[in-house]
């Protein structure tokens, strides 16, 4: 069967692949650019290893086929920091020890961007719920909660 | 290596928070993981797994596979060459490579649910899985057990029947599922049971708990025509892979360089090898490299997990809260091959108590399940828990608080524990003496809330370990070690060798090295790194201060003990204190071409001294009675770290552990059907923690330092996910009155006991 062409826009840059029908985005994204930011921990959606921004929202790569992102806009981890200049949830997390393996940290990073640019100023609470999709096995949470929260802090102040 | 402990007010950088090494490459996707490594021309390699727990293979035909345009290659049982039956040394680990080899693929058997079976490469993913499907697997389907109680019974299905009872006697004439019976204690519990005011007894049941690391196994393996080979993969230990699959494949050690990604979480699972031979037996037939990465339910099915256990616990004690007494039997699953992690659940069991009277008994024992692997202190939460809470129950018969039923018996400086060795210096008291004093534990609880605590010890190990420190020609460092950094170990290694030299941390680059780049090094596991690396670490500075120093005394024409290191320098001292100005690290590392050549410090050891690690952890819960879910409110954790190198990636160790075990405590467990095959093996249905199921897990680390090790440090990862199984059934006794004497405790469970305890329920 023929491959899909697709015409994107991903972390702001044009961008063309063929795709396979059942490729993901994930998939696409890693195999097909090489943009290995985006982890695959499960493929079903269910530990947020590959989040990214699909036009503004925030969603599984692993969730959505490559051929689904014609004409969108996908941003994935690699183009948070702006150029040498972390985003202050990177920041954050590096001061806060909010990673031990880093394998779950791009994803948590992705979502927790798209909290603060929701929420710029979310409970405790309302951080934990929000993350609920993104497992980290390592930290046991306390200070990915912690660096988020300081985060929104200096977003805000800023 | 022995040296008095350099006083707190000098350190620098020991016990301060730097920001680690490798961390903007994690924060910004940077990072390579196993599964990120693309090279040219690779092929996608994947595995066939059996849909059952136990078959004889009758036959593989793979003919239909092979002819499949874009296959380039198959592999099966008779590409891997069958092992004798013998226990031989990997690093510090005895292993049986009978069993590896059969375990990475399946010879006359299928064991399990996802035993690889055949692997093929092929030019894209979508023909290697369209190739699985065109290999025909001739199975005659036996019966399977996977309950270890079952499995110990007389007409059980035998798993192997070349396998007899070890550590009997006499020696059985009769093959069985029990691989080895372990036995040690001390003194006479019948004695100490008839000397006892109470006795308990229990019966605990435990399922088995996968790591849950979120990084699947990955890896790339490219051999070349002249029988060389590469292997870059996920692991926690390259050194350890490469014994494996040199073996395994037949090859020179010499010739397989192995080089560890960056590593997505182990916690013991990622000790062994998988993919990796098989990877390399593709990649050989192929002439090409070959990639190998496993999904989710791969690794649900054929990793890990750890065991599930049945165990029988008996302590006595008298009214004044002395133990008298304590008996365990432990039969720990073992997995579709001999080797759970018995013999550490055996020993650990009352570990941290100072008995009289201990007798353990424990069973390995083979079931149709995935071999077990190491998860954080191996077999240690499984026997701990059973302990702990029967201690528990005593210490609430006798009307003690339970800290002050542990202070009364704790272990200490001195104590000769059950498995054999006295105590040195070890932070248990101080541990239970601070839980009794917190805040916490003197907190209000509300309605449906309990209070429980729990102890818990592991051993911690050293090991073959090397280090090279690189002087570089602008003063900067690289410093070489071979243990994967699973958890910012990079930055506590170059933490001690910054102290060591006195230059700056940020002046020092850590480096991972492949196989080939430095010597043996055991690997990440044992809570080791900090301990062994470290060590290494900072005896490879000391070497390299000594070459520092004989060259400041030849710029100075001085003899070489007239010259000593303070603080980054080389110092004219003694007769010459004075006459010259001191000499920078990087000034002598700029006129090292002209003073004898490139300077670097080497260490080779095997890294002796390490020591216990003690915790106690305090938790409150709620639990719902009308559904049975049971919520951690409130959590501390308070252990010994000897001393602390990197206080912030200590109390990640503290929190991560304890959310594991949270895990363990209340939801997770491998749910198997009447038909042997794994229900739950996706993140939907084996449920870790997530963020919203846990609170701030507050720490307290206690530093009683380590004399046998230049700061003091003892291993602290593991010793967390000990205490929190019983800490929580102890809480819900608190709280609603029921005790738990089965894992996990899940809402259902709960509920009904709940209903049973009303005298409502089905």
């Amino acid at each position: 069967m023929a491959k899909h062409h697709v015409t994107t826009t991903i972390n702001g840059d044009p961008y063309e692949f063929l795709c396979e029908a059942e490729e993901t985005l994930l998939d696409v994204l890693r195999d097909g650019l090489q943009l290995t930011g985006s982890k695959e921990g499960c493929a079903s959606g269910d530990c947020g290893a590959c989040s990214v921004m699909l036009d503004g929202r925030l969603v599984c790569a692993c969730l959505v086929l490559g051929a689904e992102v014609e004409g969108r806009e996908v941003e994935t981890i690699e183009s948070m920091a702006d150029g040498e200049q972390l985003h202050p949830l990177q920041q954050k997390f590096l001061e806060h020890a909010a990673l031990q393996c880093g394998i779950c940290t791009p994803g948590f990073l992705v979502a927790a961007k798209a909290l603060l640019e929701k929420n710029p100023d979310p409970t405790e609470t309302e951080v934990r719920y929000w993350l609920a999709g993104n497992l980290c096995r390592c930290t046991g949470y306390d200070k990915i909660i912690r660096a988020v929260m300081d985060a929104a802090v200096d977003m805000r102040g800023s | 290596m022995s040296q008095a402990l350099k006083n707190e007010q000098d350190l620098k950088w020991v016990g301060t928070r730097p920001l680690r090494p490798d961390g903007v490459d994690k924060v910004t996707g940077r990072a390579k993981f196993g599964a990120d490594m693309y090279v040219p021309g690779m092929l996608v390699g994947k595995v066939l797994r059996s849909p059952h727990p136990h078959a004889v293979i009758k036959s593989i035909d793979t003919s239909k596979a092979e002819a499949l345009p874009g296959v380039r290659a198959v592999v099966a049982r008779d590409d891997f060459q069958d092992m004798p039956s013998e226990f031989v040394p990997a690093g510090e680990m005895l292993v049986n490579y009978k069993d590896i080899v059969r375990n990475v693929m399946a010879r006359d058997k299928a064991l399990y649910d996802g035993h690889a079976v055949a692997a093929v490469a092929a030019t894209s993913a979508a023909i290697a899985r369209k190739a699985l499907k065109l290999i025909e697997v001739d199975y005659e389907v036996l019966p399977h057990v996977i309950d270890v109680v079952e499995a110990m019974a007389p007409d059980a299905p035998v798993l192997d029947e070349t396998l007899f009872t070890a550590g009997v006697d006499p020696a059985p004439d009769k093959p069985s599922n029990v691989a080895k019976v372990v036995e040690l204690g001390l003194g006479d519990v019948d004695k100490g049971f008839k000397a006892a005011d109470v006795v308990i007894e229990r019966e605990f049941d435990t399922n088995p708990v996968h790591q849950g690391y979120i990084e699947p196994h990955a890896c790339v393996a490219s051999f070349s025509e002249d029988g060389q080979a590469e292997l870059w993969c996920t692991t926690q230990g390259h050194y350890v892979v490469r014994s494996h699959c040199a073996k395994l494949l037949g090859m020179e050690v010499s010739k397989l360089r192995v080089t560890s990604s960056e590593i997505g979480g182990g916690f013991g699972g990622k000790t062994v090898v998988y993919l990796e031979p098989v990877a390399l037996a593709l990649s050989k037939k192929a002439n090409s490299p070959v990639k190998m990465v496993m999904n989710r339910d791969e690794v649900f099915r054929a990793s890990g997990p750890t065991s599930g256990a049945n165990m029988m616990i008996k302590v006595g004690a008298k009214k004044d809260g002395t133990i008298t007494a304590a008996e365990a039997t432990l039969k720990y699953q073992a997995g579709a091959f001999q080797g759970s992690p018995v013999q550490p659940g055996a020993m650990c069991a009352f570990a941290p108590y100072d008995l009289e009277n201990v007798k353990v008994t424990g069973y390995d024992v083979v079931v149709n399940r995935p071999k077990v692997a190491a998860y954080r202190a191996p077999g240690a939460p499984i026997s701990e828990y059973a302990v702990e809470c029967v201690l528990d129950e005593v210490a609430e018969e006798i009307g003690m608080d339970p800290i002050d039923f542990r202070l009364k018996n704790a272990a200490k400086e001195g104590t000769h524990a059950a498995y054999g060795p006295k105590f040195g210096p070890i932070g248990l008291v101080e541990t239970l003496k601070q839980a009794k004093k917190s805040k916490h534990y003197k907190a209000k609880l509300g309605p449906n809330q309990g209070r429980g605590m729990a102890s818990g010890f592991w051993f911690n190990i050293g090991g073959e370990t090397c280090a090279t420190l690189n002087i570089n020609e602008d003063g900067t460092v690289t410093l070489l070690t071979g243990t994967p950094d699973i958890g910012g170990s990079r930055a506590s290694v170059c933490m001690m060798a910054a102290e060591e030299l006195g230059i700056d941390y940020d002046k020092i680059r850590p480096i991972i090295a492949d196989t080939s780049s430095l010597g043996y090094t055991f690997l990440t596991g044992g809570s080791r790194t900090t301990f062994s690396s470290g060590m290494a670490a900072v005896q490879a500075a000391q070497g390299a201060i000594e070459e520092l120093c004989a060259r400041a005394a030849k710029i100075w024409e001085i003899d070489v003990d007239a010259v000593e290191w303070e603080d980054g320098h080389a110092k004219p001292a003694g007769k010459n204190a004075g006459d010259f100005e001191p000499l920078s690290l990087a000034d002598i590392a700029r006129q090292a071409g002209k003073t004898g050549g490139p300077i670097a410090g080497h260490a080779d050891i095997n890294a002796q001294g390490a020591a216990p690690s003690f915790g106690t952890h305090v938790v409150d819960v709620e639990v719902d009675k009308e559904t049975g879910r049971v919520t951690i409110v409130r959590y501390t954790v308070l252990q010994d770290a000897g001393k602390a190198v990197h206080p912030a990636y200590v109390e990640g160790q503290f929190q991560g552990g304890a959310v594991q075990g949270i895990g363990w405590a209340l939801n997770e467990e491998y749910v198997y059907g009447e038909d042997g095959t794994l229900e739950n093996p996706g993140f939907l249905d084996y449920r870790i923690p997530v963020a919203s199921d846990v609170p701030m897990i507050d720490t307290v680390i206690v530093e009683v330092p380590n004399p046998r090790h230049p700061y003091g440090v003892r291993g602290i990862g593991e010793t967390p996910i000990i205490p929190p199984m019983a800490a929580i059934a102890n809480a819900i006794q608190d709280a609603i009155g029921i005790r738990f004497h089965e894992l996990p405790m899940s809402p259902p469970k709960v509920l009904k006991a709940i209903e049973a305890a009303n005298g409502g329920g089905e």
